[in-house]
């Protein structure tokens, strides 16, 4: 019996660390996130007004808000589509057709991921450049006038977002499938071509459903990441511009807390983007379970 | 293990409380509902350390937080090094570009600087969050203090008009509770070399403007563009001084009932939508802290004339590539009628000492000592100007023709929007009145809908202003 306490209490001195800074640094900033929106109140003040959801009711009559969200919405969607389609298509390409330079193809496509957003913008800031942009003068090739289209104008410049996110997304997830697609035994493929099936249809067949669950862990991945990102990349490509276009939920976020001066309104808004990536995860869970499939 | 699972867990449960308890303490007031709160901590500041500011504080040390902007850190190592050998005051000097992620964290925590040097209009907006909630000491005393190792009082050595400024006396009641630093005067900035190729003359009524913006574009050069839209603020405000002179301005800058349905207001609106016609067409698409620079270079490359900036755009673009023959110019913004005055908006940065801040008699000595010659000279050699007297005598070069333009015939516009309740209203004024000129630009808003979205949110923030 005495040994067994002691064995706990070992156990328990061994998970303190951990619980302690899991603690400081996630569970109470997270609460005070939560007690925060509940007040008016400003980042640096000391004085705080107790509003109850004040701060909730009037988030959902914000027209700019709720232009965020629709913005944010609108990237984790096709940001996330697009970007899942591309990676598992190229992943499948790489595993299995033998190609000259797989390596090569590998390395290229997932060096988007090592670069730093801000170098990312800097890039596409030179490829969506209006006058002398490589994307503008690439269309200029197949038009007859020179073309001018302002990508990160108002009407653009969520398309431009979506691009290089996408860009930015593709190598790593692409190396992830790879990874789970090695595994896949290829006498697999073999048997199904003997009996006639294409390239295609193993891929809908075999490779799809024996990484499923890979593909269900890194949609989860995906969509907390996007809304993370999507920060990142307004922060650094248009600052929300021109005129509140490109806004997402975060940035705007930022923007009442900060530029605002509004703290507990920010907070409020935190604590939506919480909830709301915490319900998508869990929804985009329950729709895509599927009973395990092993080989 | 599910008994380890509930200690884990009830040690969790009770470390969360005893936190939540811990961040409480600090902001007792938060619990009741305090009424008088939006009058009093304006006034509470105030007298406290007015009856400490005569006891001399040798021996103490002082923070300085200071914005480091394109004028380097090195003019601040120097002032505080001299203010030290001045006073006996032991100065921490704290300096960043990015000031605001340095000293924000410790502010949350409670901890001040004793002195802020940063200036309104920045994206974190901390000077404004300072001033909306009231968290400044009233410095009007400063003003009747005599500069540290000078004869002289600060309020001798001040240009006349900057103590008078919204952005000095957010409150509009006298007192100032930011002290006027580092000036410059904003116009419309212009290569003058091609203006001499081309036989031009700047423009001094709109009419003559838009005379020249048809001119141009049959040289396929625009007539206007700007950096951000963050720019149209000294440019809108210049723009309301020669439309309806300082009382117009007073009045719309505090949200007057009605104000936008006058006929000043209708010639701001004007101006503003006609220019948008003439703005080059990519510029919103580049009008982000990202790609600004591309649309200060249209300027330089002759693809567009003219652009509200300050003298700051000298040393922000010495680097880059420009058409032959390049040569700066900068005029105030052409008068409405003939024979009108000319505005140029002076626009200028803030050092203030928040309420927190623990040694606020030295704090203001340090403040006072700011004026000082031995601390203009350091400043104005990495190029800030401090709006002091006579300070022009000492200029130099592109600084020289820059400042010389109130002596030219310009006068000076000062003053901002009147701070309101940001937790009441969710939108800046940027957003109201200078953003959507990206939208007119490029044709997605209708300057209907610009007039309207300002007369809506006008009624709101005067009946939320900051007193």
């Amino acid at each position: 019996m005495k040994k067994r306490s002691g064995r706990n209490g070992f156990i328990f001195l061994c998970a303190a660390p951990a619980v302690i800074l899991f603690t400081v640094f996630m569970v109470i900033p997270t609460i005070n996130v939560f007690r925060m929106s509940l007040f008016k109140r400003s980042a640096y003040s000391p004085t705080e007004d107790f509003v109850g959801l004040d701060n909730f009711t009037k988030l959902f009559k914000d027209a700019n808000f709720i232009r965020s969200m629709q913005n944010t919405i609108l990237l984790i969607v096709v940001v996330t589509i697009i970007t899942f389609g591309f990676a598992l298509v190229f992943a499948a390409i790489l595993t299995r057709e033998k190609i000259k330079g797989q390596n090569f193809f590998r390395v290229i496509f997932y060096i988007p991921n090592i670069l730093s957003v801000v170098v990312i913008s800097a890039i596409f800031s030179a490829i969506y450049d209006t006058n002398n942009g490589t994307l503008n003068n690439l269309l200029s090739l197949f038009s007859r006038e020179k073309v001018a289209i302002l990508w990160k104008g108002e009407d653009m410049v969520m398309t431009s977002l979506i691009i290089a996110m996408i860009w930015q997304a593709i190598g790593y997830y692409m190396v992830m499938y790879m990874a789970s697609m090695a595994s896949i035994p290829v006498s697999l493929y073999e048997s199904t071509s003997l009996d006639g099936a294409g390239r295609i249809t193993q891929f809908f067949q075999i490779t799809l459903p024996l990484i499923w669950t890979n593909i269900r862990t890194t949609l989860t991945f995906f969509i907390i990441s996007t809304i993370n990102m999507a920060f990142l990349f307004v922060k650094a490509m248009t600052s929300g511009g021109p005129n509140g276009a490109s806004e997402v939920a975060l940035s705007y976020m930022y923007k009442q807390a900060y530029t605002n001066s509004s703290y507990g309104y920010g907070m409020a808004i935190g604590a939506l983007v919480f909830l709301f990536s915490f319900a998508l995860s869990a929804l985009v869970n329950a729709v895509t379970k599927r009973e395990p499939l092993e080989f | 293990m599910k008994k380890i699972l509930s200690i884990l867990l009830a040690a969790v449960l009770t470390m969360s409380m005893l936190a939540g308890c811990g961040n409480s303490t600090p902001d007792t007031p938060a619990e009741e509902p305090a009424p008088a709160e939006t009058e009093a901590p304006a006034e509470e500041p105030a007298e406290e350390p007015a009856e400490e500011a005569e006891a001399p504080a040798e021996g103490a040390t002082i923070t300085v937080a200071a914005i480091e902007t394109a004028y380097g850190s090195d003019m601040w190592k120097e002032v505080c090094d001299a203010f030290t050998a001045q006073t006996g005051i032991a100065v921490e000097l704290i300096t960043d570009k990015n000031l605001e992620d340095v000293i924000g964290p410790s502010m949350q925590a409670g901890e001040f600087p004793d002195v802020i040097h940063l200036a309104t209009g920045r994206e974190k907006a901390l000077t404004e969050t300072f001033i909306k909630d009231q968290n400044l000491v009233d410095l009007t005393d400063v003003l009747s203090m005599t500069v540290p190792g000078e004869d002289k009082k600060v309020s001798d050595k001040i240009a006349g008009g900057f103590t008078e400024t919204s952005l000095t006396n957010p409150y509009g009641d006298g007192k100032t509770y930011l002290a006027p630093m580092f000036y410059s005067p904003c116009g419309l900035f212009y290569n003058a070399g091609l203006f001499e190729e081309k036989g031009w003359s700047v423009p001094t009524t709109w009419d003559e403007m838009w005379e020249l913006g048809d001119k141009a574009k049959a040289e396929g050069i625009s007539l206007f563009t700007y950096p951000t839209t963050g720019y149209f603020d000294a440019f809108f405000y210049a723009l309301m001084y020669s439309a309806g002179g300082a009382d117009f301005f007073t009045k719309a800058t505090n949200y007057e009932e009605g104000i936008w349905d006058t006929p000043e207001a209708q010639t701001c609106f004007d101006i503003v939508a006609k220019l948008a016609e003439y703005t080059e067409p990519t510029t919103p698409a580049q009008a982000n802290d990202q790609d600004f620079t591309k649309n200060q270079q249209l300027v330089l490359d002759n693809k567009a004339l003219f652009m509200p900036n300050g003298t700051w755009i000298v040393g922000e673009m010495a680097e880059a590539p420009r058409a032959d023959g390049f040569k700066w110019g900068m005029t105030a913004l052409p008068a409405i009628k003939a024979g009108g005055d000319g505005y140029s908006y002076t626009w200028f940065e803030q050092a203030w000492i928040p309420a927190g801040a623990a040694n606020q008699d030295a704090a203001k000595q340090f403040v006072a000592f700011l004026y000082s010659d031995a601390a203009c000279e350091a400043f104005a050699k990495a190029g800030a100007i401090q709006p002091v007297l006579n300070i022009a005598e000492k200029l130099e070069g592109d600084n020289q023709m820059f400042y010389a333009i109130y002596d030219n015939g310009a006068k000076a516009a000062m003053g901002n929007f009147a701070a309101y309740d940001g937790q009441v209203i969710t939108v800046t004024n940027r957003e109201v009145w200078f953003d959507p000129v990206n939208s007119m630009v490029s044709g997605n808003m209708t300057k209907d809908d610009w007039i309207a979205g300002i007369k809506e949110y006008n009624d709101q923030m005067r009946e939320n202003l900051v007193q």
